[in-house]
């Protein structure tokens, strides 16, 4: 079987800064895979290299067996979607939650709209109640939801994660982090999951990648990491910098 | 609460209801709320309603006026003082300066209307454009835009008057190439704020194409600070167009325009003063109206302003 995503000593170079330095990476399809690492590793790069929103120096992307160029045409954009960081900033100011999943379908010319909205908007949880509501009138777990709907709207086969929940107050982020559990079950969906959070990754992850200073530190699976089966040095003050947040908690 | 207030009361909840039926109703509520802040604002409110006159005035001049605006009566009315007959008095050729005034109006509209529909257009999508490419595009259309800028304006404009001959239609074209490159500035300045925005991105992720972001989800943000820009500017429109006139190079005799009016009573401005007083009154009347409004509109439009 293709992976869904694979990636070989992929490069990022922004200005003399190197924030990839030839990482590769293999997500096989239907899995979910995380990445983790302190702010700055290079995780949130990672996904935008693949989504197409920073400029790749060297390697290469393989999506669903087909290499990426430099410029991603629409059909890859029905294959994967990306659900940012912060809810407030990933909706359009000016536009109601209609106008906002009508844009990618209005895009890709799809006919059966009306169905589409409503069928998302009931999956992720929104009643209609919300449809015709503005940015500004929702709280931010609606809006990570709107942002979710966003993304399925297309049914894409994958879908990009940066750190979804990380904005979100706890009890919102487990509604958000069920959510995205229950869609993946249903859809059959790949992951690729950002946090820094190492609880949500071993919840939601079946195998991750521990990242520092734009390099892979190793490969773990999920069941590694909750046992600290762990060979890196690094990845093992990772797990004890969590403990101590969960002992001060 | 009596039950006299329940229908008006309702119809303001489903103005301001925080989950809207329909597109419709979404789109009605978020103008009720900027009209309630902007008419909150009573000098902004003032500025609206000299507006409204100028309009409703311009409509209606022919109805309104009661003397023509062309033909005098040069035996007998020849520098009448203001009076009950004339109520700004008459100029050296006999014609009734109200008359003249209310039919001057709709040439003020005439110049700031299209003036306003030519650049405003202009300035933001160059702005915008610029702004979202960046690079090589950015730095040719600004450096289009400096030049434009460092000109004077009513000295450019002057220029291209010399240039297409004077008459009214070419001092719009001039006041219009000359007044928009404040327009691309701001709307360049605005999409830098929002190009990078996470909600661009999304949009990006959806395989929008440039054009289609620029056009969907750029502009309309650009669009309310334009607006205000465009609203004060009106004043300045209004003056350059009569500067123009007044040096002979707008509007020409025997056009009813103000800045014209003026140029014409300037030889009286002593003895007769009401000949070139009473335009440039309307001048500011109108130009005030313009700058309140524009004042009222910031405060109700600005997209800072949170709630938005």
């Amino acid at each position: 079987m293709t992976p869904a995503i694979s990636i070989d000593g992929l490069e990022v170079v922004f200005d003399r800064f190197r924030a990839l330095k030839g990482v590769s990476l293999e997500v096989k399809s239907g899995e979910s895979y995380g990445l983790v690492g302190e702010s700055g590793s290079g995780k949130s790069t990672l996904l935008k290299a693949i989504a197409g929103l920073v400029p790749v120096k060297s390697g290469t992307i393989t999506v669903n067996g087909k290499t990426l160029g430099a410029r991603r045409d629409k059909a890859f954009y029905r294959e994967v979607q990306m659900v940012f960081q912060d809810p407030y900033g990933s909706l359009h100011p000016r536009q109601t939650v209609d106008r906002l999943l009508q844009e990618p379908l209005a895009i890709h010319g799809f006919a059966d709209g009306e169905k589409r909205i409503q069928q998302a908007l009931d999956e992720v949880g929104l009643g209609n109640g919300f449809r015709f509501r503005y940015a500004h009138q929702l709280s931010g777990g609606q809006r990570q939801r709107v942002a979710i709907a966003r993304a399925l709207i297309l049914e894409p086969s994958m879908l990009l994660l940066d750190e979804p929940t990380s904005a979100l107050d706890a009890s919102v982020q487990a509604e958000v982090l069920n959510l995205l559990e229950e869609v993946r079950r249903r859809r059959q969906l790949t992951f690729l999951m950002v946090s820094h959070d190492l609880a949500i990754i071993t919840h939601m992850c079946e195998r991750l990648m521990v990242m520092q200073n734009g390099e892979a530190v190793e490969n773990l699976t999920a069941g590694q990491l909750i046992g600290h089966r762990v060979e890196k040095d690094y990845t093992r003050n990772l797990l004890r910098a969590s403990e101590g947040f969960v002992r001060t908690a | 609460m009596t039950a006299s207030d329940v229908r008006p009361l309702s119809r303001r909840d489903w103005l301001l209801s925080d989950r809207p039926a329909s597109r419709m109703q979404a789109r009605l509520g978020r103008a009720y709320v900027a009209w309630r802040r902007f008419s909150a604002n009573r000098l902004a409110f003032l500025g609206l309603l000299i507006i409204i006159a100028l309009l409703v005035v311009a409509a209606f001049a022919d109805v309104l006026a009661p003397y023509s605006p062309t033909i005098g009566d040069l035996k007998n009315a020849r520098l009448l003082a203001p009076s009950a007959a004339h109520w700004f008095g008459t100029d050296d050729l006999g014609r009734d300066i109200y008359s003249r005034i209310l039919f001057g109006s709709r040439w003020t509209l005439y110049v700031v209307i299209l003036v306003a529909i030519i650049a405003a257009p202009i300035g933001l999508l160059v702005g915008t454009v610029a702004g979202y490419a960046g690079g090589w595009t950015d730095a040719i259309l600004m450096r289009i835009t400096d030049i434009f800028l460092a000109f004077p304006k009513l000295i450019l404009a002057l220029a291209f008057v010399a240039a297409l001959g004077p008459g009214i239609e070419n001092a719009v074209l001039a006041i219009a190439i000359t007044s928009w490159p404040p327009y691309a500035r701001i709307a360049r300045a605005e999409t830098m704020t929002v190009r990078n925005s996470d909600y661009i991105k999304a949009v990006q992720l959806m395989g929008a194409s440039p054009f289609r972001i620029v056009l969907r989800h750029i502009m309309p943000l650009c669009i309310s600070s334009l607006i205000i820009r465009v609203t004060l500017d009106m004043a300045g429109i209004i003056l350059t167009a009569a500067g123009l006139g007044f040096l002979g190079l707008g509007a020409q005799p025997p056009l009813p325009e103000w800045g014209t009016m003026i140029a014409s009573g300037r030889r009286f401005v002593l003895d007769q003063w009401w000949v070139a007083g009473a335009p440039g009154f309307a001048i500011l009347i109108v130009s005030l109206g313009f700058n309140l409004l524009g004042d009222g509109l910031r405060d109700a439009l600005d997209p800072r302003s949170g709630d938005q």
